[in-house]
């Protein structure tokens, strides 16, 4: 029997890990809506389970998206990630090699340097002691690169790292001492007995010339193992809890279950599997242009799970949406800030008493227009769709010219679903009496709601997507003329409900676009969100300027939005360059 | 003798240019257009008096008449320098080169653009226009609808373009509120027959004889005064323009249709203005007005030692306002130069 007191710790760590583990996640599953729950049963034993292990392996261990963003970050969080595994791995198979049976305890391949004497060989046994070897000098370096960064943060690209708690950074020294004490306790007992490979067997001869290694080696294996087991015991309250919840969050994910409007276990589950890499703070507006550092992703779900004041960071967001497109982990963090945003708002059914249903039903007709209330305060957009109906020959009814109904989107950001509810159903009621067969909209904030949180069953198409629709049916005749462009996706629009493409072809056809490093999802906010109610209106402008500063220096002739609210904002602040919306482009062509 | 370069020669420029000449000072008055007067020629009658502008125009015209000014029509400062004595050379845009013992700054202000408040629909509606264009619809006697019919309802809008976050102006334009009052009650002389509102946020009178004015406005013009800000604007097909706003006395939301929309510009500092301010290194307010080194010792000075504002270029000021300040600024000038 291999047992030695020392592997206590480990073990003791190990299991109590697994069994907390195990009813946490438990719980909450459990208090998923059933829907998802169903969900969970029919993904378990279909292709998608295939998906999440393959998502696994590339994210959790090879943290592939962490390369595209930042490819020193990238290894760094690989070698830890994918080295440890492989060590695990690979240190399993050697036991197994050496034991010639699978059933060993957990301990016996992490300790197996301390059981195996050195002079028994078994198949392969230089190579695993190679390879061991290898993978630990990998991880070494891993945690060299993680010192580094700690105190370095502006040589992996990134302008700010993660601040983190004592707490923590008691968790993460317990972890970057771990594969040190390893590295140690193994190069002792090769010291002592021989063994190992080129790292171990060269530090134990090192190390034997002036240490009384008989004295340190047994205690060397007891900090070895009390430092695993320590970790274990601390991971669930520390960062670390992403390395498994993470793994759970991804297969979650493929089966289907869903962030919905209520904060519950699946939202609980994701924000534990932020493992804090702190990319979503560079991406912050309100970090880069207005120095708030309190209330980016990573700093807002710390405060949640550790049941801090978080109500202050709950409606200071723009929910442009720029750091959850650059997540690694692809947390829903727009979807869970908006969760745990209160009602504060005094509006009820009441409130809207005074609008009456309107007197007579909409007039059919093909298309129905809804301009939305930020398109009638830009008047230009509105006559320029006019002008597009027109020319294409288009049978349309314009919903909203006389009397206008809030979409219902700005009472949902401020957490009133209940109010924004009644204005949708009177919107609906509306747009139903057309018997129109596609909807277009003006405004990207409207056709995000009426796209996820109305029930229409027509066609729903932002205006962008409609005249591209139109431009490929040859139905509007228009000119490319030498207009210099770049295109400010507004945040709802491409990273909201994912159109890219179609102003792209739009403006191609018209303009001569011209790239830039903010096209498609990428796209800055341009500061006059609805959704943040805590910045006051000179940091807007202040973000504002700087987005316009960012688009200027492409020189274009003109920026080019698909949103009312975004030309408003960019146009209060750009004063040299003209902000147009891509329908006035296209009537002007 | 000392030598004064004054660059714009709207009201201010001209007035402290016949002060100073008064005073046996040497004065080169730059202005950038073919006459003198600024803004002044764009309007027709003035407040509280309604005097004809260009009576005044003609009098501070009058006044340039004298041996010590010389004035430099239709050209601007293309450099300004100062070499170690505190003298300025100026160099004007045809080459030629003024040097003097002090610089007057009188490069004023210029009207809010209204485009930029798209949802008044100024520039897209054929019945939205500004007071600027009333002024001038006033002088050619002719308040006409874009159809050419007699408006039968107008509505001025207070505040376009000041006390407006939403385009980044914070400051109060401070005319505006009388600018309309009396541009209502000439509408009023001119068509008795029509209904004449105004949209304000507050009215602020605080000019000799404006409460004065704006009580007659309500009492004996029938002027409607409505508080409220103007939320949006809509054209209908017969191009009126329809008007949402709320009554904020009231606490009720209108609809009001109307033949002809008036937008009360506000005052913003004129390019010229910004342009010397970045060009002599003078600090700019957030307003975008120059800032006076003391907001009541120091109201004609700037930091820069030799450099002097006056009128509209440090804040929005009515004429007689900007006359007095150019006197002020004629004898901060003329102390300087005693002292030099």
């Amino acid at each position: 029997m291999y047992y030695d007191n020392f592997v206590l710790p480990f073990t003791i760590g190990l299991i109590t890990l697994l069994v907390y583990l195990c009813v946490r996640y438990y719980k909450w599953i459990r208090s998923f809506p059933k829907i998802d729950r169903i969900k969970i049963r029919r993904g378990l034993f279909s292709r998608k389970t295939l998906v999440s292990i393959k998502e696994i392996f590339m994210e959790s261990l090879l943290h592939h998206k962490i390369f595209k963003t930042n490819p020193v970050l990238g290894y760094m969080h690989m070698t830890f990630a994918f080295g440890w595994f492989l060590l695990i791995i690979f240190g399993k198979i050697e036991s197994m090699v050496y034991h010639t049976s699978a059933f060993n305890p957990p301990y016996f391949a992490i300790f197996f340097r301390y059981f195996h004497p050195a002079k028994e060989t078994f198949p392969g046994s230089e190579t695993f002691a190679f390879i061991m070897d290898l993978i630990l000098s990998f991880l070494l370096l891993g945690i060299l690169l993680a010192v580094i960064k700690r105190f370095y943060s502006k040589m992996f690209g990134m302008k700010r790292t993660t601040k983190q708690r004592p707490y923590d950074l008691l968790v993460l020294t317990v972890l970057w001492l771990i594969f040190p004490a390893r590295f140690i306790a193994e190069s002792f007992s090769s010291g002592i007995n021989g063994g190992g490979s080129f790292l171990t067997h060269s530090a134990g001869e090192f190390f034997a010339t002036f240490l009384p290694l008989r004295n340190l080696s047994y205690g060397a294996w007891w900090t070895y193992s009390s430092l695993l087991g320590l970790f274990f015991l601390l991971l669930p309250f520390s960062r670390y809890m992403h390395i498994p919840t993470e793994i759970v969050y991804i297969f979650l994910k493929n089966w289907g279950v869903e962030q919905r409007k209520q904060y519950n276990g699946f939202s609980e589950i994701q924000t534990n599997a932020c493992s804090r890499c702190g990319i979503c703070i560079n991406t912050c507006q309100l970090n880069n242009s207005c120095d708030i550092k309190d209330t980016q992703p990573v700093y807002f779900l710390r405060r949640l799970r550790n049941h801090e004041d978080f109500s202050v960071q709950s409606e200071n967001c723009l929910l442009c949406g720029r750091c959850e497109a650059a997540c690694p982990v692809g947390i829903n963090l727009n979807a869970i800030r908006l969760s745990t945003r209160p009602d504060l708002t005094r509006v009820t059914k009441e409130t809207y008493a005074y609008i009456k249903p309107k007197a007579q039903a909409e007039t059919p007709a093909k298309v129905a227009y809804f301009a939305g209330c930020m398109s009638h305060l830009t008047p230009g957009i509105i006559r320029s769709m006019q002008e597009i109906f027109d020319k294409a020959k288009v049978n349309y009814t314009f919903i909203d010219e006389e009397e206008g109904v809030c979409c219902g989107r700005p009472q949902a950001i401020c957490g009133n679903w209940k109010a924004a509810k009644v204005l949708m159903d009177r919107n609906q009621e509306r747009i139903e009496s057309s018997g129109a067969e596609i909807l277009v909209t003006s405004c990207p904030i409207c056709y995000k709601t009426f796209k996820e949180d109305y029930t229409l069953k027509i066609k729903i198409m932002h205006h962008t997507e409609y005249i591209d629709m139109l431009l490929q049916e040859g139905k509007l005749p228009l000119h490319k003329n030498d207009l210099k462009t770049v295109f400010h996706n507004p945040c709802e629009l491409g990273r909201g409900c994912g159109v890219v493409d179609a102003p792209n072809h739009v403006l191609e056809q018209v303009s001569q676009r011209i790239p830039t490093r903010y096209d498609g999802k990428n796209s800055l906010c341009c500061g006059g969100s609805l959704a943040n109610t805590v910045i006051d209106s000179q940091q807007k402008t202040k973000i504002s300027t700087d987005t316009v500063k960012a688009y200027s220096a492409y020189q274009p002739d003109v920026i080019v939005t698909a949103c009312p609210l975004c030309k408003k904002t960019l146009g209060k602040t750009s004063t040299s360059v003209p902000v147009k919306d891509i329908a006035e482009i296209v009537a002007a062509s | 003798m000392h030598t004064v370069i004054i660059i714009g020669g709207g009201p201010a420029g001209c007035e402290a240019a016949y002060q100073l000449a008064s005073d046996g000072i040497q004065v080169h008055l730059i202005e950038k257009n073919n006459e003198t007067g600024g803004n002044l020629n764009n309007w027709y009658q003035l407040f509280p008096d309604r005097k004809n502008a260009q009576d005044l125009n003609k009098r501070l015209q009058e006044q340039l008449n004298h041996p010590g000014i010389t004035l430099h029509l239709g050209m601007e400062p293309s450099r300004v320098e100062k070499d170690g004595q505190g003298r300025f050379s100026v160099s004007l845009s045809d080459g030629s080169l003024l040097e003097g013992d002090a610089l007057l700054v009188a490069t004023g202000f210029k009207t809010f653009d209204a485009k930029r408040k798209e949802e008044y629909g100024y520039g897209i509606y054929e019945n939205v226009v500004t007071s600027v264009d009333l002024e001038n619809m006033f002088r050619n006697h002719a308040i006409r609808t874009s159809k050419g019919d007699v408006p039968r309802r107008i509505g001025i809008i207070h505040c376009v373009g000041s006390r407006d976050e939403k385009v980044c102006n914070f400051h109060c334009s401070k005319l505006c509120c009388i600018t309309g009052v009396k541009q209502a009650i000439e509408l009023r002389e001119m068509l008795p027959e029509s209904e004449i509102f105004c949209f304000y946020m507050d009215m602020r009178m605080f000019g000799p004889g404006y409460e004065e004015m704006y009580r007659e406005a309500q009492e004996k013009y029938n002027i409607k005064f409505i508080r409220g800000r103007l939320s949006e604007a809509a054209e209908n097909r017969e191009h009126q323009v329809q008007v949402k706003v709320e009554d904020t006395l009231l606490g009720r939301p209108l609809r009001v249709t109307l033949d002809l929309m008036v937008l009360l510009v506000g005052m913003e500092a004129s390019n010229e203005t910004q342009g010397m301010a970045r060009e002599l290194g003078v600090k700019l307010a957030p307003s975008g007005f120059i800032l006076p080194l003391d907001p009541h010792y120091g109201n004609n000075l700037t930091g820069e030692k030799g450099v002097f504002i006056t009128g509209c270029c440090s804040a929005p000021m009515n004429l007689t306002d900007t006359l007095n300040d150019a006197r002020s600024a004629a004898v901060c000038i003329t102390r300087y130069l005693n002292m030099k």
